[in-house]
Protein backbone atom coordinates (compact mmCIF):
# COMPACT_ATOMS: atom_id res chain seq x y z
CA UNK A 1 0.00 0.00 0.00
CA UNK A 2 3.00 2.34 0.89
CA UNK A 3 4.23 1.87 -2.12
CA UNK A 4 1.18 2.48 -4.36
CA UNK A 5 0.97 6.24 -2.71
CA UNK A 6 4.81 7.06 -2.61
CA UNK A 7 4.94 6.12 -7.06
CA UNK A 8 1.50 8.27 -7.03
CA UNK A 9 3.36 10.81 -5.56
CA UNK A 10 6.19 10.74 -7.23
CA UNK A 11 4.17 10.15 -10.60
CA UNK A 12 2.15 13.68 -9.98
CA UNK A 13 5.15 15.14 -8.84
CA UNK A 14 6.99 14.82 -12.42
CA UNK A 15 3.56 15.09 -14.23
CA UNK A 16 3.42 18.87 -12.18
CA UNK A 17 7.35 19.71 -13.59
CA UNK A 18 7.07 18.30 -16.84
CA UNK A 19 4.10 21.08 -16.80
CA UNK A 20 6.21 23.37 -15.60
CA UNK A 21 8.85 23.29 -18.14
CA UNK A 22 6.71 22.55 -21.11
CA UNK A 23 4.87 26.60 -19.78
CA UNK A 24 8.91 27.72 -19.47
CA UNK A 25 9.87 26.85 -22.60
CA UNK A 26 6.32 28.04 -24.09
CA UNK A 27 7.32 31.54 -22.02
CA UNK A 28 10.79 31.41 -23.67
CA UNK A 29 10.21 30.53 -27.28
CA UNK A 30 7.37 32.14 -28.01
CA UNK A 31 7.49 34.99 -30.57
CA UNK A 32 4.48 37.47 -28.80
CA UNK A 33 3.20 38.63 -25.33
CA UNK A 34 -0.12 36.91 -26.10
CA UNK A 35 1.22 33.48 -27.03
CA UNK A 36 3.76 33.49 -23.74
CA UNK A 37 0.33 34.68 -21.96
CA UNK A 38 -1.28 31.73 -23.18
CA UNK A 39 1.78 29.52 -22.71
CA UNK A 40 1.91 30.57 -18.96
CA UNK A 41 -1.32 31.16 -18.04
CA UNK A 42 -2.80 27.54 -18.57
CA UNK A 43 1.01 25.94 -17.84
CA UNK A 44 1.54 26.45 -14.13
CA UNK A 45 -1.98 26.39 -13.33
CA UNK A 46 -1.96 22.83 -14.18
CA UNK A 47 1.23 22.08 -12.78
CA UNK A 48 0.63 23.54 -9.47
CA UNK A 49 -2.80 21.29 -9.37
CA UNK A 50 -0.43 18.26 -9.94
CA UNK A 51 2.26 19.24 -8.10
CA UNK A 52 -0.42 19.99 -5.00
CA UNK A 53 -2.48 16.76 -5.01
CA UNK A 54 0.30 14.75 -4.80
CA UNK A 55 2.21 16.48 -2.04
CA UNK A 56 -1.35 16.64 -0.32
CA UNK A 57 -1.40 12.50 -1.29
CA UNK A 58 1.79 12.02 0.70
CA UNK A 59 0.81 14.56 3.64
CA UNK A 60 -2.29 12.12 3.99
CA UNK A 61 0.15 9.42 4.26
CA UNK A 62 2.69 10.50 5.89
CA UNK A 63 0.44 11.71 9.15
CA UNK A 64 -2.96 10.33 9.00
CA UNK A 65 -4.57 12.37 11.66
CA UNK A 66 -6.73 14.79 12.11
CA UNK A 67 -4.44 17.88 11.73
CA UNK A 68 -2.83 16.28 8.60
CA UNK A 69 -5.81 15.68 7.18
CA UNK A 70 -6.64 19.74 7.70
CA UNK A 71 -3.36 20.90 6.05
CA UNK A 72 -4.27 18.64 3.07
CA UNK A 73 -7.63 20.56 2.72
CA UNK A 74 -5.60 23.64 3.08
CA UNK A 75 -3.36 22.40 0.79
CA UNK A 76 -5.75 21.80 -1.67
CA UNK A 77 -7.38 25.21 -1.37
CA UNK A 78 -4.76 26.86 -2.77
CA UNK A 79 -4.74 24.95 -5.92
CA UNK A 80 -8.45 25.84 -6.02
CA UNK A 81 -7.87 29.40 -5.27
CA UNK A 82 -5.07 29.68 -7.78
CA UNK A 83 -7.49 27.97 -10.39
CA UNK A 84 -9.52 30.77 -10.10
CA UNK A 85 -7.04 33.69 -9.41
CA UNK A 86 -4.62 32.98 -12.45
CA UNK A 87 -7.47 33.41 -15.13
CA UNK A 88 -8.38 36.92 -13.58
CA UNK A 89 -4.77 37.59 -13.36
CA UNK A 90 -4.12 36.66 -16.92
CA UNK A 91 -7.06 38.63 -17.90
CA UNK A 92 -5.88 41.43 -16.40
CA UNK A 93 -2.48 41.62 -17.74
CA UNK A 94 -3.92 40.98 -20.85
CA UNK A 95 -6.47 43.71 -20.85
CA UNK A 96 -3.74 46.40 -19.69
CA UNK A 97 -1.61 44.73 -22.83
CA UNK A 98 -3.78 45.33 -25.34
CA UNK A 99 -5.42 48.90 -24.62
CA UNK A 100 -1.47 49.68 -24.06
CA UNK A 101 -1.50 49.41 -28.18
CA UNK A 102 0.70 46.17 -28.03
CA UNK A 103 -0.24 44.27 -30.97
CA UNK A 104 -0.92 40.92 -31.86
CA UNK A 105 2.40 38.68 -33.33
CA UNK A 106 1.18 37.38 -37.38
CA UNK A 107 3.70 35.20 -39.43
CA UNK A 108 3.38 37.80 -42.10
CA UNK A 109 3.20 40.87 -40.36
CA UNK A 110 -0.03 41.51 -41.45
CA UNK A 111 -1.81 43.92 -39.26
CA UNK A 112 -5.30 42.27 -38.07
CA UNK A 113 -6.42 45.22 -35.09
CA UNK A 114 -5.69 49.08 -36.69
CA UNK A 115 -6.12 51.18 -33.79
CA UNK A 116 -7.47 53.29 -35.24
CA UNK A 117 -11.33 52.03 -35.67
CA UNK A 118 -11.16 51.63 -32.26
CA UNK A 119 -10.92 55.60 -31.41
CA UNK A 120 -13.29 56.11 -34.22
CA UNK A 121 -16.30 54.79 -32.26
CA UNK B 1 11.39 10.53 0.10
CA UNK B 2 13.07 14.01 1.30
CA UNK B 3 15.62 13.09 -0.92
CA UNK B 4 13.55 13.18 -3.78
CA UNK B 5 11.55 16.47 -2.88
CA UNK B 6 14.98 18.23 -2.73
CA UNK B 7 15.40 16.98 -6.06
CA UNK B 8 11.96 18.34 -7.59
CA UNK B 9 12.68 21.15 -5.45
CA UNK B 10 16.05 21.89 -7.60
CA UNK B 11 14.49 21.31 -10.54
CA UNK B 12 12.10 23.62 -10.07
CA UNK B 13 14.79 26.26 -9.40
CA UNK B 14 16.42 25.81 -12.28
CA UNK B 15 13.23 26.71 -13.95
CA UNK B 16 12.79 29.69 -12.16
CA UNK B 17 16.52 30.73 -13.06
CA UNK B 18 15.40 29.78 -16.65
CA UNK B 19 12.44 32.14 -16.54
CA UNK B 20 13.84 35.27 -15.20
CA UNK B 21 15.92 35.71 -18.73
CA UNK B 22 12.05 36.91 -20.16
CA UNK B 23 11.84 38.93 -16.75
CA UNK B 24 14.74 40.27 -17.20
CA UNK B 25 15.21 41.03 -20.81
CA UNK B 26 11.91 40.90 -21.72
CA UNK B 27 10.78 43.65 -24.78
CA UNK B 28 7.30 44.61 -22.99
CA UNK B 29 6.52 45.88 -19.55
CA UNK B 30 4.03 43.01 -19.94
CA UNK B 31 6.66 40.57 -20.30
CA UNK B 32 8.26 41.16 -16.55
CA UNK B 33 4.93 41.07 -14.91
CA UNK B 34 3.87 37.82 -16.44
CA UNK B 35 7.31 36.51 -15.62
CA UNK B 36 7.17 37.78 -11.70
CA UNK B 37 3.50 35.65 -12.23
CA UNK B 38 5.49 33.01 -13.30
CA UNK B 39 8.34 32.68 -10.78
CA UNK B 40 5.77 33.62 -7.65
CA UNK B 41 3.62 30.01 -8.73
CA UNK B 42 7.05 28.48 -9.01
CA UNK B 43 7.74 30.00 -5.58
CA UNK B 44 4.53 28.88 -3.94
CA UNK B 45 5.34 25.17 -5.01
CA UNK B 46 8.88 25.50 -3.71
CA UNK B 47 7.82 26.95 -0.30
CA UNK B 48 5.27 23.66 0.31
CA UNK B 49 8.41 21.42 -1.01
CA UNK B 50 10.30 22.83 1.89
CA UNK B 51 7.71 22.24 4.48
CA UNK B 52 7.75 18.84 3.24
CA UNK B 53 11.72 18.53 3.33
CA UNK B 54 11.87 20.04 6.70
CA UNK B 55 8.76 18.21 7.96
CA UNK B 56 7.31 21.53 9.58
CA UNK B 57 4.23 21.07 7.19
CA UNK B 58 1.25 23.52 9.11
CA UNK B 59 3.75 26.41 8.86
CA UNK B 60 4.57 26.00 5.28
CA UNK B 61 1.16 25.93 4.36
CA UNK B 62 -0.09 28.86 5.47
CA UNK B 63 3.10 30.39 3.60
CA UNK B 64 2.49 29.21 0.69
CA UNK B 65 -1.11 30.30 0.46
CA UNK B 66 -0.77 33.57 1.77
CA UNK B 67 2.10 34.13 -0.93
CA UNK B 68 0.01 32.71 -3.56
CA UNK B 69 -2.88 35.54 -2.69
CA UNK B 70 -0.32 38.54 -2.21
CA UNK B 71 1.34 37.08 -6.02
CA UNK B 72 -2.30 37.04 -7.71
CA UNK B 73 -3.03 40.31 -5.99
CA UNK B 74 0.45 42.13 -6.97
CA UNK B 75 -0.42 40.97 -10.17
CA UNK B 76 -3.63 42.49 -10.41
CA UNK B 77 -2.02 45.66 -9.58
CA UNK B 78 0.97 45.89 -11.52
CA UNK B 79 -1.31 45.83 -14.84
CA UNK B 80 -4.09 48.15 -13.54
CA UNK B 81 -1.06 50.41 -13.10
CA UNK B 82 0.58 49.97 -16.31
CA UNK B 83 -2.94 50.02 -19.01
CA UNK B 84 -1.42 53.26 -20.46
CA UNK B 85 2.38 54.35 -18.92
CA UNK B 86 3.87 51.20 -19.37
CA UNK B 87 4.55 50.79 -23.27
CA UNK B 88 5.95 53.10 -24.92
CA UNK B 89 5.80 53.56 -28.93
CA UNK B 90 9.54 51.77 -29.37
CA UNK B 91 8.90 48.97 -27.04
CA UNK B 92 6.49 47.27 -28.59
Amino acid sequence: MTLIILTMTAALLVAGLFFFFAATVGFLRFPDLYTRMHATGKGDTLALLLMVAGLALFNLYDNFCWMGMVQSVKLLFIAVFWFIANPTATHAVLRAAFESGVTPWTKDGTVIIDKTEGEGA
Amino acid sequence: MGNFFLGTALALCFFIFLCLYRAVWGPTVFDRIIGAGFVGTKTTILLLLIGFIYRRIDMFVDLALVYSILNFISTLIVSKYFIKKGVHSHQL
